[in-house]
């Protein structure tokens, strides 16, 4: 895991992101610009290894953070998971040119959560906080397909050939590390 | 309603990193619109995805990035603000198939033509951007075997309407059911209704020898 000194709090990145929805804040936009932009940039590269094509998927991510900023809520979730999920299907919409199926909140027939628990926002900023520093603590190889599995086009069959270790070695340490997170996240 | 046959950890964290193919993609975003637990898995995987990208090791952005996306911002025109579309508020029955699915077939069940397979059982395929996978609806009579269930690769199956028994387990509106080549089954629809299914399944292999292409449609691999 990669040390930076400028790091942001992710609640003043929130408060950055609403601004931006309700002010269109270019100056709140330029911080969250400087702070994800070699960010998205970074994760782009990793999956299409071609830095012009990543540059221009970040420039069309930070398009879509600047249009649709007024969508974000605090209550269901960090900026950095929510920048994730529009870089995550821009680079579906853009690079793989096929579309991403998702399910619709205003669908009739959508089954809706059982309760809508209490103060989300702040939740969610200590869950951030939780994750990040269970993620510090994973073991570098669980790490690593960690990342394996976010940042590269393969399935778990072909992650275990390109490392050459079994893919059951493959699976259990995803789960490990998977169950060490879920358990930082789920803890009150 | 309770599901009780929900997304592998697999199949929904290649959901949630944007890697599954659009066809699998199609059948868990339509169990996800039906399965509030699931959706709770997906939150949690987003969240480490988000996470991740926080923490990725970076290069550096181009020197004049920031002054390219203002020059796009400053020329854009504010966003038209339109209020929300709200599906609920349309008057009408209540649709049996959810979004995504239901955009991808055009319409309700009672809207669609249905093509016969055979035996009572009906099918309609389902267009997809990416070939590396079919998508079909499928239809069988109470009480009739599902027809295709041979296959090569890997199969989802997410009930809709009915149910349908495999072996001791009952799938049942929401139920997916993830199958691979391992797996020898006999799906049976429930008696008292049909059975309505969504099916994806890998493209048929495309075998070099012209004689097992010749007789690839009878095998119905």
């Amino acid at each position: 895991m990669d040390e930076n000194d400028q790091e942001q709090p992710t609640d003043e990145m929130s408060g950055l992101l609403v601004s931006v929805g309700l002010k269109r804040d270019v100056e709140a936009f330029e911080v969250l610009f400087r702070h994800y932009a070699p960010r998205v940039k970074a994760y782009m590269a990793r999956l299409c290894r071609d830095g012009t094509a990543a540059e221009e998927l970040m420039q069309e991510t930070m398009m879509v953070v600047w249009n649709k900023a007024a969508q974000f809520e605090p209550s269901r979730g960090t900026v950095s998971t929510w920048i994730y999920t529009i870089a995550r299907n821009v680079r579906i919409d853009v690079y793989r040119r096929t579309k991403r199926p998702e399910f619709d909140l205003n669908d009739p027939t959508f089954v809706q959560d059982d309760a809508a628990p209490a103060d989300k926002a702040f939740e969610a900023f200590q869950e951030a906080e939780r994750l990040h520093r269970a993620m510090a603590a994973l073991p570098a190889e669980q790490l690593d397909l960690l990342k394996r599995s976010f940042y590269e086009d393969a399935s778990h069959s072909a992650i275990a050939e390109a490392l050459s270790i079994p893919l059951g070695t493959v699976k259990s340490r995803i789960r490990l590390a998977f169950a060490k997170l879920r358990a930082a996240l789920e803890e009150r | 309603m309770s599901i009780n046959h929900h997304v592998s950890d697999e199949l929904l964290l290649r959901y949630a990193s944007g890697e599954l193919a659009e066809g699998w993609s199609l059948a868990v975003a339509t169990h996800l619109a039906l399965c509030p637990s699931c959706r709770q898995r997906l939150a949690k995987m987003e969240t480490i995805g988000g996470a991740l990208l926080e923490n990725i090791s970076m290069g550096t952005a181009s020197d004049d990035a920031w002054a390219r996306m203002r020059s796009r911002i400053d020329k854009m025109e504010a966003p038209v603000s339109r209020p929300k579309e709200d599906h609920r508020q349309v008057p009408g029955a209540m649709p049996i198939l959810p979004e995504p699915l239901r955009s991808y077939l055009g319409g309700d069940i009672d809207s669609l033509k249905w093509r016969s397979l055979g035996m009572g059982a009906y099918q309609i395929p389902i267009r997809l951007a990416d070939a590396s996978t079919i998508a079909r609806l499928l239809r069988i009579p109470a009480g009739k075997p599902v027809p295709e269930h041979g296959h090569a690769g890997q199969e989802l199956t997410l009930v809709l309407a009915g149910s349908f028994r495999d072996g001791s387990d009952v799938f049942a509106r929401g139920d997916l059911e993830e199958a691979d080549a391992s797996l020898t089954h006999q799906p049976l629809a429930s008696e008292g209704e049909d059975c309505i299914c969504l099916a994806v399944t890998d493209a048929p292999l495309k075998f070099k020898s012209w004689l097992v292409r010749l007789i690839q449609p009878v095998l119905g691999i």
